[in-house]
């Protein structure tokens, strides 16, 4: 009993930063319908500058933390200006060709700038964040997993409810020409979004990083969980894309626990396959309202 | 003249080509109402001037439009919108997922950064139904509710120019008149210049000061919207009120005639 409370608040506290991470991918995907192969990446590279800052560059963890995701935000904006931009009206394959080759691209500089080594991060969380209810402890990482789950997922869930921006951003999914009639700014919310999405890559790619040490090819693998994420949660959910990432989180976990670490990596992709013959539009899909 | 458009030709895909030299103009303050039959060219032309072509991959080739003194042909909806002129798309085309009070917030797009709390208010003063739905998602809405939020969403904006698409589309007749006398009143108590596209002929000249007739993208008529009342032609072809000895057909050589004079 005691291993399976432990395996379920291990999973959720993964779950929670794979759920932040495919709201990323969501965010693209609801407001500009562009599928992002390079998420991975992004959240590859959020990890290595938040290493480079701080176990090369000695900065404090919180200044690193908060720059890394600025970096993130601005290379997220760049890459919709320089890449994305252009292609604005073509077809969506080649959209899609694009974030592909994009993602290898960022594979092959990050190779080039950190080598393909596993790098792990100096031991900086306190030992007093890791709690202890009964038999169960959570350790450091997991319990700052779920301190920065919870709290961006409440930052984001007000930006979209309240702010000006949000509810623009939140039009253009809707419906693009009516928003562009009344004078949206598209293609800055489509920007936005980009840096939004990097932003929350570098969150997970950071706390992952710190979980299982940091290597271009693992975070990357770990940046294509978010299909099985979103395809679970409805691709156009951000709510079912938190949840889905806690559904995988536990599957993982609990696959690791009782079955084998081995199949823990593939057990998300069988649910994908499965889901995908079930229920195609994913458990928590929207339901499209249809009235004129 | 706060809008002139002069002889401009609209061609969509680089060979469709749905305008062919139309002109008109529009005083500030006034209703100026666009009528004709389906496939005339009315909403292209309002594209055309709210910038919204381009999302259509259509294109202003000729002619020039002159908004304000300055010319508008082919700039962005982005800029257009900040110039004041918004458009009311045809069709009511709402954010569904979004509540009503969310889908008026949008309309603040083109100047964000300042107060809406004001203008809020005067939206629900002109469409009290919206206050009452406010927190509803507006994709639950019913279309008379949904033709006011639309409306009352674009003149979140504060507009200077408000282009109508066919706002009486599928709507009750009691709607429809109640929906009308609001735009008298946006006119006359805003003093907001509007351009009404209208297959409701009939009550689009009850409200205009002036109008113009479109067929196969061209105007072929115009006039104050008293004179169209009166016009024989205007009342036969689209207020359907034809004298009752003519029999409508193009059989009756004579009404053939005077039908094929219009095309």
């Amino acid at each position: 009993m005691e291993f399976f409370l432990q395996l379920m608040v291990n999973g959720v506290c993964i779950g929670l930063i794979y759920g932040i991470s495919a709201m990323g991918f969501v965010m693209i995907f609801k407001a500009s319908s562009v599928i992002n192969f390079a998420h991975g990446e992004l959240l590859a590279a959020g990890a290595f500058f938040f290493f480079t800052l701080t176990a090369w560059g000695g900065l404090p963890v919180y200044a690193a933390f908060i720059l890394t995701l600025a970096a993130s935000f601005i290379l997220g904006f760049i890459v919709e200006r320089l890449f994305l931009r252009p292609l604005i009206g073509e077809p969506l394959i080649e959209v899609i060709m694009l974030t592909i080759g994009l993602s290898s691209m960022f594979k092959g500089m990050m190779l080039l700038l950190w080598g393909g080594n596993l790098y792990t991060f100096p031991d900086f969380l306190p030992e007093s964040l890791s709690l202890r209810f009964g038999a169960i402890t959570i350790p450091p990482v997991y319990t700052g997993a779920l301190i920065i789950g919870a709290f961006f997922l409440a930052l984001f869930g007000l930006f979209f409810k309240y702010s000006s921006q949000g509810i623009f951003m939140r039009s253009v999914a809707d419906n693009q020409t009516a928003a562009l009639s009344l004078g949206v700014h598209v293609k800055r919310v489509f920007a936005l979004s980009w840096g939004i999405a990097a932003l929350v890559a570098a969150i997970s790619g950071i706390v992952l990083g710190i979980i299982n040490g940091i290597n271009v090819h693992e975070l990357s693998s770990i940046g294509l969980k978010v299909f099985p994420v979103v395809i679970l949660g409805g691709l156009d959910s951000i709510t079912g894309a938190v949840i889905g990432g806690i559904l995988i989180g536990l599957l993982e976990t609990f696959t690791g626990g009782y079955l084998s670490t081995s199949l823990k990596d593939v057990i998300p992709f069988i649910v994908l396959v499965i889901v995908l013959l079930i229920k195609p539009y994913g458990l928590f899909g929207l339901v499209e309202i249809e009235r004129v | 003249m706060l809008l002139e458009i002069n002889n401009i030709s609209v061609v969509y895909a680089d060979v469709l080509q749905v305008l062919k030299g139309v002109s008109l103009s529009v005083e500030e303050g006034r209703v100026v109402s666009l009528l004709g039959s389906n496939g005339a060219g009315k909403t292209t032309t309002l594209k055309a001037v709210s910038g919204l072509l381009k999302p259509e991959n259509g294109k202003v080739t000729d002619g020039t439009i002159v908004y304000d003194g300055c010319p508008i042909h082919n700039l962005s909806p982005e800029e257009i919108t900040r110039k004041g002129i918004i458009q009311v798309l045809e069709g009511r085309q709402p954010f569904k997922y979004l509540t009503v009070e969310e889908n008026l917030r949008v309309g603040t797009a083109t100047r964000w950064t300042q107060p809406y709390q004001e203008d809020l208010e005067l939206v629900y003063r002109y469409f009290p139904v919206l206050l009452k739905r406010r927190k509803s998602l507006a994709g639950y809405c019913s279309g008379g509710e949904l033709q006011m939020l639309v409306m009352g969403r674009a003149l979140m904006a504060r507009p200077r120019l408000l282009l109508l698409d066919e706002p009486s589309l599928g709507l009750a007749p009691l709607v429809v008149r109640e929906i009308f006398q609001i735009i008298e009143r946006i006119n006359e108590e805003q003093g907001t210049t509007i351009v009404l596209v209208e297959q409701n002929s009939k009550m689009a000249l009850q409200i205009a000061h002036y109008g113009y007739v479109m067929e196969n993208g061209k105007i072929v008529m115009e006039g104050t919207a008293e004179d169209l009342r009166k016009n024989p032609d205007i009342k036969e072809f689209y207020l359907g009120m034809g004298s009752a000895e003519t029999i409508r057909s193009y059989r009756n050589v004579k009404s053939y005639r005077r039908r094929k004079r219009w095309l």
